[in-house]
């Protein structure tokens, strides 16, 4: 690992000065994935803001059907929450199978989001979920967040503090686990409103990352039901072909996921 | 920089550079050695520790970080030479390593993962111990008699 300055935020405001202040600063989360990167030489910031002694960016709010969580919030915290579990099991479903039990008590969703792994499992969930995220200088819809792979709309010095969102009355999520690493090799959030608004959103299997798809969506909202999906024409164009898998490969997952999301 | 934190039960403070891992600050600073480093990209889970209660990969954060936790690493589980860990007593009676290297890792998974399905009042099955091995990587492939191992761990743990 290259050297770098260690600063320990004790609130949002005060890293988001320290960044400010920084030549080449990084924001430090959970570190699951900046840390591995930073071993590897592939980062090199020359400073990096720990946010976990943050107090503001901790907890998970519910009120009604809607649920705020903050951004230092990690996976195994809201796999635990019991609330969060009755409101919306599908966000605790999917916390639950992030990664391993380590990465789940450090990792967090706001690291997640700001990350935006193509292959991560969060933008799934607030994308499909219609959710808004809240930075250090605004809130942003998750239709304008999520700009393809590892690019979002945030700011250089933009710092997300919570994710917020209202319950759906029906939700889930399927993912193919690539089985070595855990992350998606697809993973589809299904979701629907209590104005009947379905939403479906794809991760793991795109070229340009995490995205909504219109035929299922438009499928699933006359009919949500695993039989709705057979007559989906699912292309292969722009999905992923590596190693693990081709892209007709990945279209064929994504139907499949998307069944076993409605259970 | 000057980092102070509780390591096995005793307060611990060293002067580090800004950059160093907590594995490096408790193998090379510290000198306990039974945290071990089995990767290069946080995938083999060898040097897992419990930081305040809860099992982290020792490699994938910064010692700094980790200012003023309490940390728990293979060495403080035991009482004594005589008096292992019930977790500790089970992997040696069930033959639960091949040449080891992994053990302390699968070990400090193991007492976690045990803790939590007792404090949630869940039952530990194999499917679920093997299910939460999967940030453990025994590199010998022994896994069948570390499963057994936890399995008979979790019977004799009352508490971590």
């Amino acid at each position: 690992m290259y050297e770098t300055n260690f600063h320990k935020a004790a609130t949002a405001q005060e890293a988001a000065a320290l960044l400010n202040a920084s030549e080449d600063g990084k924001i430090l989360a959970g570190g699951q994935t900046l840390i591995p990167t930073m071993k590897q030489r592939l980062a090199d910031p020359t400073d990096v803001i720990d946010l976990s002694g943050a107090a503001d960016l901790r907890g998970i709010n519910i009120s009604g059907d809607q649920v705020t969580i903050g951004a230092m919030v990690t996976h195994a915290e809201v796999a635990g929450h019991a609330a969060l579990a009755a409101l919306c099991p599908s966000i605790s479903q999917l916390a639950a199978n992030i990664g391993d039990p380590s990465v789940r008590h450090r990792g967090t969703i706001g690291g997640s989001l700001a990350n935006n792994d193509p292959a991560a499992d969060y933008p799934a969930a607030v994308l499909a979920l219609n959710a808004r995220i809240r930075t250090s200088l605004r809130e942003i819809a998750a239709d304008d967040y999520f700009e393809g792979m590892f690019t979002t709309a945030l700011e250089d010095h933009e710092i997300i503090t919570a994710i917020s969102f209202t319950a759906p009355t029906q939700g889930g999520y399927g993912k193919f686990p690539n089985p070595a690493s855990r992350y998606a090799m697809a993973g589809v959030f299904v979701a629907k409103s209590a104005d009947g608004t379905v939403r479906v959103a794809v991760t793991g299997a795109s070229e340009d990352g995490v995205h909504r798809h219109g035929g299922l969506e438009a499928a699933l909202s006359a009919d949500w039901s695993a039989s709705a999906v057979d007559g989906v024409e699912i292309s292969s164009d722009g999905l992923l072909s590596d190693l693990h898998g081709n892209a007709e490969y990945r279209a064929n997952l994504i139907k499949v996921m998307t069944k076993r999301a409605l259970g | 920089m000057k980092i102070a934190m509780t390591v096995n039960g005793k307060s611990v403070s060293r002067d580090v550079a800004d950059n160093t891992l907590l594995v490096e600050y408790i193998r090379d600073n510290l000198r306990l050695t039974g945290t071990h480093v089995g990767c290069d990209t946080s995938q083999c889970g060898a040097c897992v520790v419990h930081v305040d209660g809860k099992a982290m990969k020792s490699c994938t954060m910064l010692a700094a970080s980790a200012e003023g936790a309490a940390v728990t690493t293979v060495e403080g589980l035991a009482k004594s030479k005589d008096d292992l860990h019930p977790m500790q007593v089970a992997f040696k009676e069930n033959h639960g390593l091949q040449c080891g290297f992994c053990t302390p890792g699968m070990i400090m998974t193991a007492t976690d993962m045990v803790a939590r399905y007792q404090l949630e009042g869940k039952t530990l099955t194999e499917e679920s111990i093997r299910h939460e091995l999967e940030g453990n990587i025994c590199r010998c492939t022994g896994y069948h008699n570390i499963v057994k191992s936890i399995a008979d761990g979790a019977s004799k743990m009352t508490s971590v």
